[in-house]
């Protein structure tokens, strides 16, 4: 951004975020870089700047000039246009906010939570990309980052409907679940959107998408403008008491997951009036209750485990139960929880100049694939899906990209679902 | 007064008092910010803050098998130099008379020779940390002046207290004082620097547990 770079809202910003837990890991570290050795970003350039801990630079330096035990001293340096300017590439570009540091760490030191707060810090002082601020802009302004608009959403939800015959009701009234889209799938993976709709009918379920609030996504949130992670989520709050809803669905998007669901009470100032449930989660739900049945499909497949679903989301295992269907079924090394990343979470997809290190990023899965002998990749967040999607044309990689959802939904087996 | 009189007396008790002072102003000054009431509704089934932030504890005891590609240097030189400065403190005949004197509490100790002799591993290991961090291009970025202070603060401990040991260099008492002014100098280091590390373990540790449990995550 073009705007004078603003010290003093960016310390009082880093002072109002330092709560007590995030001053517990400043104070922590005990730079033992460990936590270079497991961040995608770090063994994609072997660039030094990128080990995580190095990320904790200006805040740590914030925190103890105005809050740490010794800071009425004096003595602690200040912090600096120059810190700032640094580091954002580090805390915008090359932090997908995906945890993986935070399980090797010695001290515990969870990083993650850490990138989310310097953020807003950054933002305060006029920093951030703009492609990214811009992102979560848009979704203030019209409703979503890529443009989906209400009427667009109504234009698009009547093609999908017409042109693949099948129910999708917007707006229906009262409704048991609300579901999301991640305006992603609905601009560049629409198929997505259909195959969610005809699992949900074929499950019996009483569902509705609404224009109240229909976007999962929160680049409030990954753009550090707490304002729009607000408004993004009070939007749903408000579709979903609308329509009497006491589940709200999240599509597949991992980190629409993981704002809403570990992030929305404390965006929102109290519990939320829902319950929300990935889309993985949720249909593993219907699985066990015999709502839906799969035929066996075809394919020697491999899982990505979307960062926000397994190793912050604590969803892993009903992926894993979904999987199940896949004939050809392998897992890649490492897997789960200790998954390597895309590259693209936490809205570094949507930076532009960081195209060339997702890409690097993208070489680890590719390796992770072609090790586990899989022909294609499945995957159950539409950010994955396009950071891969991306990668894999730069580097003409032949396998196949897979969404979980819609190969579900072109294996659902029977009529219907019963009927209780 | 004699220097061994007064590291004994003055130096000593002023050093005990301002690492006491210290470390609890530090960890007041901490639990004293603003805390974040988590409102997210755990997963049902998952432990509580308390069980999962122990386990925690426990569990960043050593790196996960899906992490084998870690460089094991900086885990295992950890532990050697960790367990070692553990033993020469608490497993020392001299140490244990001392910390009786300051708590009544004492143990058995383990033979002089065999404290020695970790003591000079202890040495050979923090020689090592230090080639490490200096050598790897990572640990040179993210180190501070706080690193290497705190490593050379440590070793002089060790370091004083093996030739005092071996009565190398000077006059036993001479040596015996510059021994204890240099954990002095230790004693008064420790809340304002790294060596904190050696409490803030348990908090972050226990942090992240139970932020991780509450969202029924598994490692
Ligand atoms: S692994 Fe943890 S303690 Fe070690 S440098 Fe990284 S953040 Fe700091
Ligand atoms: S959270 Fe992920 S991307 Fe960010 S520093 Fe840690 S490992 Fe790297």
């Amino acid at each position: 951004m073009n705007a004078p770079v603003d010290i003093n809202k960016a310390s009082a910003k880093f002072l109002q975020v330092t709560a007590e837990h995030l001053a517990v890991y400043m104070e922590a570290c005990v730079r033992c870089g460990l936590c270079a050795e497991v961040c995608h970003f770090h063994q994609a350039s072997g660039d030094p700047r990128h080990t995580p801990a190095y990320k904790l630079v200006p805040m740590t330096k914030a925190y103890r000039r105005q809050s740490g035990p010794f800071a009425w001293l004096g003595l602690a340096p200040k912090l600096t246009e120059k810190d700032l300017t640094e580091w954002e590439e580090l805390l915008f570009d090359t932090c997908n906010m995906c945890g993986r540091c935070t399980i090797v760490c010695p001290m515990g030191i969870d990083i993650a939570s850490m990138t989310a707060a310097a953020r807003q810090a950054f933002v305060a002082a006029g920093l951030g990309p703009e492609d990214l601020e811009q992102s979560a802009q848009n979704s203030l302004d019209h409703g979503s980052p890529l443009g989906l608009t209400v009427d667009k959403l109504e234009e698009r939800i009547d093609w999908l409907a017409d042109d693949y015959e099948v129910d999708i009701p917007l707006d229906k009234g009262k409704a048991e679940v609300l579901l999301t889209i991640s305006s992603i799938e609905m601009m560049k993976y629409p198929d997505s959107v259909v195959a969610m709709a005809k699992l949900f009918n074929a499950a019996g379920v009483d569902w509705t998408f609404s224009t109240k609030g229909y976007e999962a996504t929160n680049f409030g949130y990954l753009a550090g403008r707490a304002d729009i992670a607000k408004a993004m989520v009070e939007r749903i709050v408000a579709a979903a008491e609308e329509t009497g809803a006491k589940t709200v669905v999240i599509p597949e998007c991992g980190h629409a997951y993981g704002v809403l669901r570990w992030g929305g009470g404390n965006i929102h100032g109290k519990p939320l009036p829902f319950e929300v449930w990935h889309i993985t989660e949720y249909l593993a739900k219907l699985k066990r209750e015999g709502k839906l049945k799969f035929k066996p499909i075809d394919g020697k497949v491999t899982y990505h485990d979307p960062c926000q679903v397994s190793r912050r989301g604590g969803a892993k295992d009903d992926a894993r139960y979904l999987l199940e269907s896949f004939k050809e079924f392998r897992e890649m090394e490492p897997t789960g929880n200790y998954n390597w990343c895309c590259g693209g979470g936490g809205g570094v997809q949507a930076i532009q100049r960081s195209a060339e290190i997702r890409y690097k990023v993208f070489r680890i899965k590719m390796d992770q694939v072609e090790k586990a002998g899989a022909d294609a990749l499945v995957s159950s967040c539409a950010n994955c899906r396009l950071t891969m999607d991306e990668s894999k044309a730069h580097w003409k990689w032949d396998h196949d990209l897979v969404s979980i959802v819609e190969a579900l939904a072109d294996a659902i087996d029977g009529p219907a679902a019963a009927k209780d | 007064m004699e220097l061994l009189d007064f590291a004994r007396g003055p130096a000593i008790s002023v050093a005990l008092a301002i690492f006491v002072f210290g470390t609890v102003w530090r960890l007041v000054a901490l639990f004293g910010l603003p805390r974040m009431h988590d409102l997210s509704v755990p997963r049902p089934g998952t432990p509580g803050p308390i069980v999962a932030g122990t386990k925690e504890i426990f569990r960043r005891m050593w790196p996960r098998h899906e992490f084998s590609q870690l460089s094991m240097f900086s885990f295992l030189n950890g532990y050697v130099f960790h367990i070692g400065l553990a033993i020469i403190v608490f497993a020392f005949a001299p140490h244990i008379l001392f910390l009786k004197g300051l708590t009544g509490l004492h143990w058995p100790a383990l033979p002089n020779n065999v404290v020695y002799a970790v003591g000079a591993i202890t040495v050979i290991s923090l020689l090592a940390a230090l080639i490490h961090r200096l050598t790897s291009p990572v640990l040179r970025l993210i180190s501070t002046m706080n690193d290497y202070f705190s490593w050379f603060i440590t070793l002089l401990p060790v370091v004083t207290g093996l030739m005092a040991a071996s009565h190398l260099g000077a006059r036993y008492e001479t040596l015996l004082a510059i021994h204890i002014l240099s954990v002095c100098a230790l004693l008064i280091w420790f809340p304002f620097g790294k060596l904190m590390h050696a409490f803030l373990i348990f908090i972050s540790r226990g942090t992240t547990g139970a932020f991780l449990a509450r969202r029924g995550i598994q490692f």
